[in-house]
């Protein structure tokens, strides 16, 4: 009996670490590369670069998470959850914030059409006849343009 | 005026509004004595429920905005409770609105700073933008009709209390 409850004994004892480091949580992210992503919004700045007060408090509330085995995501969902969509890096999809999406979208739709009609135009002007300079196909001058032509090519012959 | 001309003249106009725009839309609410006061519903710390400043209409409330990470609001707890204490029979209260926070950390400074006066928490900035607020902590004494009849952007102290505050609740200013 009593060597039965050593055994026991001695076999918790063991199984005791292996039953603690199942449990702990396995990191899914960093907490640099969340603190690249992430503002301080009291300061305005990637919490990465900011020294506040409040930028400390948000980086250990971080850190925790991190060490919790939050993913990147869930950690970035519970940060807006305490500080609100301004400690997203990203600029809010609506309101002026919205530009920050739109005005790339449009200035590069701008450069697709002028590029498009510049393309037509050197396209046009190549084609034979098509432009002031003519091309390879040119017609020859006819009549008076042909003879006023000639004139002037004798004058400079040496 | 060609159509170059014009497409150019288009785009700059564009830029200067989507300027403008963003001037405008960004820039700071700007509050003074007698506007009403901005409020908004908001959850009570700690919770459960909500509340909001027009739960106290008829009474004098001193809005104080505050952070746990602030330093000077540190300071100014004890003197906000003691002014509570003080005239809380007087139809006045004070209500602390706890903004830029994380809620472990503003319950934390709340157990080592009690407060008889009820506390609301507003998630990230939108309150201090509402109150036109530059940092934190800021002040605004509301009358009984809901309208700011003091605006101080800092950290009150028991002489500004007595020599600021006290007159206008008493109806001497």
């Amino acid at each position: 009996m009593r060597r039965a409850v050593l055994a026991l004994a001695l076999s918790l004892l063991l199984a005791a670490p292996a039953a603690g480091s199942a449990v702990q949580p396995v990191p899914k992210t960093t907490v640099n590369e969340v603190e690249g992503e992430v503002m301080c919004p009291v300061c305005g700045t990637l919490l990465e670069l900011a020294d506040s007060p409040q930028a400390r408090r948000e980086k250990v509330f971080v850190a925790k998470l991190v060490a919790a085995g939050k993913s990147k995501s869930e950690v970035k969902d519970a940060l807006v959850a305490q500080y609100g969509e301004e400690v997203l890096a990203t600029p809010e999809a609506s309101g002026f914030d919205l530009s920050a999406y739109l005005v790339p979208i449009l200035a590069i739709l701008v450069a697709a059409v002028a590029l498009a009609y510049s393309v037509v135009r050197w396209r046009r002007n190549s084609e034979p006849g098509g432009g002031p300079t003519g091309g390879a196909g040119a017609q020859p001058p006819r009549g008076e343009d042909a003879e006023r032509l000639e004139a002037d090519l004798s004058r400079y012959d040496l | 005026m060609g159509t170059r001309s014009f497409l150019a003249v288009l785009a700059v106009l564009a830029v200067i509004g989507l300027l403008a725009f963003g001037l405008l839309n960004k820039g700071a609410t700007k509050i003074a004595v007698g506007d009403p006061v901005p409020d908004k519903t908001l959850p009570k710390l700690p919770g459960p429920g909500s509340g909001s400043i027009a739960d106290y209409r008829g009474e004098w409330v001193l809005v104080n905005l505050w952070a746990s990470w602030c330093e000077p609001c540190r300071e100014e707890a004890p003197v906000l409770e003691d002014f509570y204490r003080r005239n809380r029979d007087r139809d006045t209260t004070v209500l602390g609105i706890d903004v830029q926070d994380n809620e472990d950390d503003a319950l934390a400074f709340l157990n080592e700073h009690p407060s008889g006066y009820p506390q609301l928490r507003s998630v990230g900035n939108e309150r201090s933008k509402a109150f036109g607020s530059t940092g934190v902590p800021e002040n605004f004494l509301v009358d009984p009709r809901g309208r700011l009849a003091l605006v101080w952007r800092g950290p009150v102290d028991d002489r500004f209390l007595a020599e600021e505050v006290e007159p206008l609740i008493e109806g001497k200013q």
